[in-house]
């Protein structure tokens, strides 16, 4: 369902006078470990590529050669992309050296070799956008692969106004770029979550300690899961203000991606909580309600009867003889044969909820201010 | 290439990997620089191959005295055009001429071009290694700037998918362990495309086991291997001439 609305958000673009949706597509080394967040890239690609609704994507290529995305895609696709090769020679080091020899590389790649000069990078994603339009596509979307390279060759001020700004382009109906969470700080990630209308960030299945320190030899197994699951955490922002938060699980499985809403994990999670020990600590119903019958002290029961208190020093038998011993039960019947209020102390003991459990650990002083 | 019980082998793939980048870590407890040596010798051993070798860490004769023990001789090797071997002690990318991207620029150009000849001499070349050793001595020939070596790398990675290379880093992972922020060696998980760790044994030194090896192979998406195991955890012993890989309690 989350990726379904993602799909359908960048397809139909955005409303005439509005900016178009960005997603923010968000990984971490613990998560499957980019080779999945492109996994889903890829999908996201081939899911707006093949809709039939004229849509067009240009795809800026930073961290793969272009073929590499080229082959991922079935060649049917092939006419409705463009790619802006920023992988190859970013910064015209062979260029300078050995003039490139007169291209062989497909039309519909076009090679960027100065990628500090943001002006001529935005001006070249447009011209790529336009061209498809010429070409009769309707809808434009641009992706982006991922804004984390162009962090190293542009401050984030001016990447942040690039992806603004073609946002704002009439030529561009919907845009969705990958940033790597783990390689920026906090108020990095959080400017590009301002300026993106959907937020979908992958999330280890199995939380580990610490990724790059971690007793791999110990955790081997939920390494392993993590490689073939992942949560898939999405956040919509409405028009109207309102977020709409999504979970599912994601499954890679011979390269394609398989999205499934997440299972019940309350069961399982409870019969994990459940130590494995030599003696018995859970209890039987009949332990249940045997406890369930057991008065507490200071507890008045409702039914009439005496309550007794049982000091320990000597027998109920004798302490029920003497006069001057504690009873609650001794105070009420003064209380009753005078019908009076008691000029004697009470006790009256309120449990805080019918859910306090008797063996509760919580420290009734909890809540002093001292 | 496969060695019967070879398990970094199998780890890697038995097939020969190619177009992909290779990250081995080490510690000062643990060194990793045998796996280096062991896959720098894999690869002189085939008839079609070559090697490119970055060596900002020891001299060319440290090097041809480890391989020569593991039987293979770097000098003769050298010597028929099979390696490309790049003596850096004292690089630095800067200097009086050049900015430190210059400088970076010069050498990838000198790594381009090697791989250039030799592809042009044998097209069917089945295996084409570029080693650097080591990384964070690339921080210091950039005077630090991490921005530069990561462009560099870069640039190493392209020739994976561009001429079919495999480009194998070192880098000493508890360099950065300290830092608040690892980014170089995060930029590096991301980056590669196989991790091969060397680290002590959790319960500490023995005689017979020095260590044990982590290799996680990410695998891309149009990987056609079949099996869907990614980790793999063995020990390993360093001997004279070879190294074996074991799983624990099984080594005779």
């Amino acid at each position: 369902m989350a990726e379904g609305l993602i799909v359908r958000s960048l397809r139909d673009g955005s409303l005439p006078g509005e900016h178009a949706p960005a997603l923010c597509l968000e990984d971490s080394l613990p998560s499957p470990l980019a080779s999945h967040s492109h996994a889903v890239f890829r999908h996201l690609l081939a899911s707006l590529l093949s809709t039939g609704t004229g849509t067009a994507v240009v795809l800026v290529a930073f961290h793969r050669s272009p073929s590499f995305y080229l082959s991922l895609l079935s060649p049917t696709f092939h006419n409705s992309i463009r790619l802006l090769d920023c992988y190859s020679d970013p910064l015209a080091w062979k260029s300078n050296h050995h003039p490139p020899p007169p291209s062989h590389s497909p039309q519909n790649i076009t090679l960027l070799t100065n990628l500090n000069h943001l002006p001529h990078f935005l001006s070249s994603i447009l011209h790529l956008a336009k061209d498809l339009g010429a070409q009769g596509h309707d809808r434009v979307t641009v992706a982006i692969d991922s804004v984390t390279h162009m962090l190293r060759h542009a401050p984030l001020p001016s990447v942040l106004q690039l992806l603004t700004n073609l946002r704002c382009h009439e030529k561009i109906s919907s845009l969705f770029w990958l940033i790597h969470t783990d390689l920026h700080e906090p108020k990095v990630i959080s400017s590009f979550e301002y300026i993106s209308t959907m937020i979908a960030s992958l999330q280890p299945i199995v939380q580990l300690p610490d990724y790059a320190n971690a007793n791999i030899s110990a955790s081997i197994t939920s390494l392993e899961e993590n490689y073939s699951k992942a949560k898939f955490n999405v956040r919509l922002k409405r028009r109207n203000g309102r977020v709409k938060l999504l979970c599912e699980e994601l499954l890679i499985e011979q390269g394609s991606v398989k999205f499934s809403s997440v299972p019940s994990v309350s069961s399982v999670v409870a019969q994990n909580l459940i130590p494995k020990v030599q003696f018995n600590i859970q209890l039987s119903d009949k332990e249940r309600m045997d406890r369930a019958n057991v008065v507490l002290p200071f507890e008045h029961q409702g039914n009439g009867q005496n309550i007794e208190i049982y000091d320990g020093r000597r027998s109920l038998s004798e302490s029920q003889k003497d006069p001057s011993s504690t009873k609650i039960g001794g105070l009420s019947e003064q209380k009753r044969s005078n019908n009076n209020k008691s000029e004697k102390g009470e006790i009256h003991y309120i449990r805080d909820s019918d859910d306090e459990q008797p063996d509760s650990d919580e420290d009734p002083d909890d809540d002093l201010d001292i | 290439m496969a060695e019967v019980g070879d398990l970094l082998a199998e780890a890697m793939g038995h097939s020969l990997p190619v177009g992909k980048v290779v990250l081995v870590g080490d510690c000062v407890e643990t060194s990793g620089a045998f796996v280096l040596h062991l896959l720098l010798k894999r690869c002189l051993s085939l008839d079609s191959s070559f090697a490119v070798f970055v060596a900002l860490s020891h001299p060319f004769s440290h090097y041809d005295r480890v391989l020569r023990k593991m039987g293979c001789n770097l000098s003769v090797q050298k010597k028929n055009g099979k390696l490309h071997f790049l003596e850096l002690l004292d690089f630095s990318a800067r200097s009086k001429e050049n900015s430190v991207d210059d400088g970076f620029c010069k050498l990838y150009n000198e790594i381009r071009k090697a791989v250039e000849t030799a592809r042009s001499k044998d097209t069917k070349a089945s295996c084409v290694y570029i080693m650097i050793d080591d990384i964070s001595l690339l921080e210091i020939a950039a005077d630090g700037s991490e921005n530069d070596v990561l462009n560099f790398l870069h640039y190493c990675s392209t020739l994976t998918s561009e001429m079919d290379c495999l480009l194998i880093i070192l880098n000493h992972e508890d360099v950065y362990s300290s830092e608040e922020a690892p980014r170089l060696l995060a930029h590096l998980q991301h980056l590669s495309d196989i991790e091969i760790r060397a680290a002590p044994l959790n319960t500490g030194l023995a005689a017979d086991v020095h260590g044990q090896l982590t290799v996680i192979n990410k695998g891309l998406l149009n990987d056609d291997r079949r099996s869907g195991r990614r980790i793999w955890n063995f020990q390993f012993k360093v001997k004279e001439n070879s190294v074996e890989f074991f799983y624990p309690g099984s080594q005779h």
